[in-house]
């Protein structure tokens, strides 16, 4: 089977946008009925349970409620902008899916249709590009509406998602120095071959999953909202299905965030100790390794699935676990701690790898299996320096100061 | 006409427009939402000449980074009202008729000089071969070393500035 | 390669497009019956006090100068994570004098509390 005639790319093109596109609609929906859910299981209420059974339908009643509510515009506001910005919000959210591969690749009479909208050669940094455009919408909401309580949970919003965004940038580097320079499929390829970039790089994984829920806004660091401080945050002023798109593009970067830890730490697709998935194209579309058929792609979109649905999970588990920060604690933990020590991190895996390869070892298992030991370490060593004997050594700590005392006294 | 065409006119058009549409807004934070669509477009047309890790820097750098900070500068200073132009009285219609007069004899000048054209298919092997960040990064790291590093001590520089700037007190 | 920006223009205009049925169609269903008092900046119930569009706190105007010198190093580090095992020490050399350039400027605007929220 050689590469798709152009023919076959855009109507396989076509097929795959509206079916990506629809079913991540569909899961967006389904993700504000699950956040409401395990709210209710995570206090010990019911939730959502009339319309429907267990409440499924509920987001249908809440798109149409929406689009029947009375709609707001405040007198002073600039109104262009005030209809725009929950489109600018929504935007790079729902663009994002473009690049992330979801499944193996599907064989077709026509050729091997990889299972991704668009398999950019800079999918990386297209992501990154987009998530850097997410600020607007909320400036521009926060500003357009032209209320104290709108302004400042816009600025406190962008300065909040600017900080997290070098953070994020930072923390997507150690990735670029294992990988080299690649698309995000060939990323899914490479820890097949090897291991799940989680090991190799479980630093990375913490620092880049803390940034991008600041990134996102969600709880604990739901600065933009803050409910008890700023009424609403940037929303203030919006309603009906203006604010709701606002919850959108809140829900569909959660899932995006999502998708992107399982693609970038834990294999995407791949099912792991099973080689019957390791599914490669070369560039002149000849299939390298296992032969592709329809059940392994769904088993693999499964996998997928999977994956993306338990990082749902932590998303709204942390939300209703942990309390909010306060904001200076938010700019200081980006500033002062994920920036240096990330910078620090690249200078130490640059090292390691460096060493490893004058070692002699060949990128493989070894060498995976090397890095996580010296990530092992390095992670160890965070958690002490954050704990501050806290909690690891808290109990020593309480029992050897009265000694301390006594021995004074 | 081919399709690469149709998008490139899609595209240079929106640039030119929004260009405009960006000069002659009265208020400044339209200015700048204008100046991220021009750039956006320019964006799009990198990447129709094949420059992907251009393309994205152009968003990344100029449309995330850049007019993030011109919008706060503009909202912090309030500057978000209507303004007369800044264009008074005839000298200055003048001036500017001039400076836009001198910047077409430019773009004339550089669109007769055409130049050589590489081979057709180096952009696409290096793709294939270097990916599209390493066919940038591989001559950035090697030959113009020195410039990253004086590059780091411009940034360097500005950070100091900035701080200088915005915390005469301290 | 160019074909695989195709999906892209696609995926950009149905996500436009999905905005603007939202919006327009969130325009035509509701009822809109503004009366004065409800055109009001929502100022806690009590009536808006100036315009809310003044002057802030110039530390925000720090950060996003900060970002935008940061998100350069990001870029410049991401160009050298690309290529990092094919350029080896040399490459790691390089960058790492340019990384002790910038965490120099972020301990400087520490020092010089750029950074604190108070």
């Amino acid at each position: 089977m050689g590469p798709l005639s152009t023919t076959a790319f855009i109507i396989s093109a076509v097929a795959k946008v509206l079916v990506i596109f629809v079913g991540w609609l569909i899961v967006v929906a389904g993700v504000t009925l699950a956040e409401r859910k395990i709210a209710a299981w995570i206090q010990d209420r019911s939730g959502p349970n009339r319309v429907g059974p267990w409440g499924i339908f509920q987001p249908i009643a809440d798109g149409i409620k929406n689009f029947a509510k009375e709609e707001h515009i405040p007198g002073g506001a600039s109104r262009w902008l005030f209809f725009l910005a929950p489109i600018i919000s929504m935007f790079p959210a729902f663009v994002v899916i473009a690049v992330i591969p979801v499944a193996a690749p599907l064989p077709t009479p026509w050729g091997l249709v990889e299972v991704i909208v668009a398999d950019l050669p800079i999918g990386f940094l297209f992501v990154m590009a987009l998530a850097s455009l997410g600020v607007y919408g909320l400036t521009l909401g926060g500003w357009a509406s032209n209320s104290k309580y709108s302004f400042l949970g816009g600025v406190r919003a962008s300065a909040q998602m600017i900080s997290y965004e070098v953070a994020l940038g930072l923390s997507l580097v150690p990735i670029f120095m294992l990988a080299g320079n690649v698309t995000l499929p060939e990323i899914v390829r490479q820890q097949q071959d090897a291991l799940w970039y989680v090991l190799p790089l479980m630093v990375g994984f913490l620092f880049f999953s803390v940034s991008y829920f600041a990134e996102t806004n969600r709880g604990p660091f739901d600065m933009p909202e803050a409910e008890s401080e700023l009424v609403y945050g940037f929303h203030t002023e919006y309603s009906a299905m203006r604010m709701a798109m606002f919850y959108l593009a809140e829900y569909a970067n959660m899932v995006t965030a999502s998708a992107l830890m399982a693609t970038f730490f834990f294999g995407g697709w791949d099912i792991p100790f099973w080689a019957g998935d390791n599914i490669g194209v070369a560039a002149d579309g000849s299939i390298i390794g296992a032969t592709p058929a329809w059940w392994v792609t769904l088993l693999t979109f499964a996998s997928f699935a999977a994956k993306t649905a338990f990082f749902i999970l932590v998303f709204i588990w942390v939300r209703w676990t942990i309390p909010r920060f306060r904001y200076d604690q938010v700019m200081a933990l980006g500033w002062k701690v994920l920036i240096p020590l990330l910078v620090v991190y690249i200078a130490v895996l640059g090292g390691a790898m460096l060493a490893l390869e004058a070692a002699g070892i060949e990128f493989g298992v070894r060498y995976a299996l090397s890095l996580a030991g010296i990530n092992l370490v390095l992670l160890l060593l965070i958690m002490f320096w954050l704990d501050r004997s806290r909690i690891v050594l808290g109990g020593a700590w309480r029992q050897a100061r009265p000694q301390q005392a006594r021995s004074r006294g | 006409m081919d399709i690469s065409q149709l998008v490139f006119y899609t595209f240079a058009g929106l640039a030119v427009a929004s260009s405009v549409l960006m000069i002659t807004r009265r208020n400044p934070v339209y200015s700048v939402m204008y100046l991220v669509l021009t750039l956006f477009s320019v964006a799009a047309i990198f990447v129709l000449l094949e420059a992907h890790f251009l393309a994205a820097l152009q968003v990344v750098v100029y449309a995330g980074a850049i007019l993030v900070l011109f919008l706060f500068v503009i909202m912090l200073l309030n500057l978000g009202h209507e303004f007369d132009p800044d264009i008074r009285g005839k000298f200055w219609w003048v001036v500017g008729f001039g400076l836009g007069l001198v910047l077409f004899a430019e773009l004339f000048v550089l669109a007769r000089s055409v130049p050589e054209a590489p081979e057709s298919d180096l952009l696409a092997r290096l793709l294939a071969d270097q990916g599209a960040v390493g066919m940038v990064a591989e001559p950035l790291f090697e030959n113009y070393v020195i410039a990253v590093e004086v590059t780091g001590v411009l940034l360097l520089v500005a950070m100091v500035g900035s701080v200088v700037i915005a915390k005469r007190k301290v | 390669m160019l074909r695989e920006y195709i999906p892209v223009l696609m995926i950009f205009a149905m996500s436009l497009g999905a905005g603007a049925i939202m919006v327009i169609g969130s325009a035509i269903f509701s009822n809109y019956r503004p009366t004065t008092v409800k055109k009001e900046a929502y100022e806690s119930g009590m009536p808006p006090v100036g315009d809310a569009r003044e002057r802030f706190a110039v530390k925000y105007y720090i950060v996003a100068m900060l970002f935008l010198l940061f998100d350069v190093e990001v870029v410049f580090l991401f160009t050298w994570g690309a290529v990092f095992r094919r350029l080896g020490l040399f490459g790691y050399v390089a960058i790492m004098i340019f990384i002790v350039l910038l965490i120099a400027g972020l301990l400087y605007e520490w020092r010089k509390g750029a950074l604190e929220w108070d």
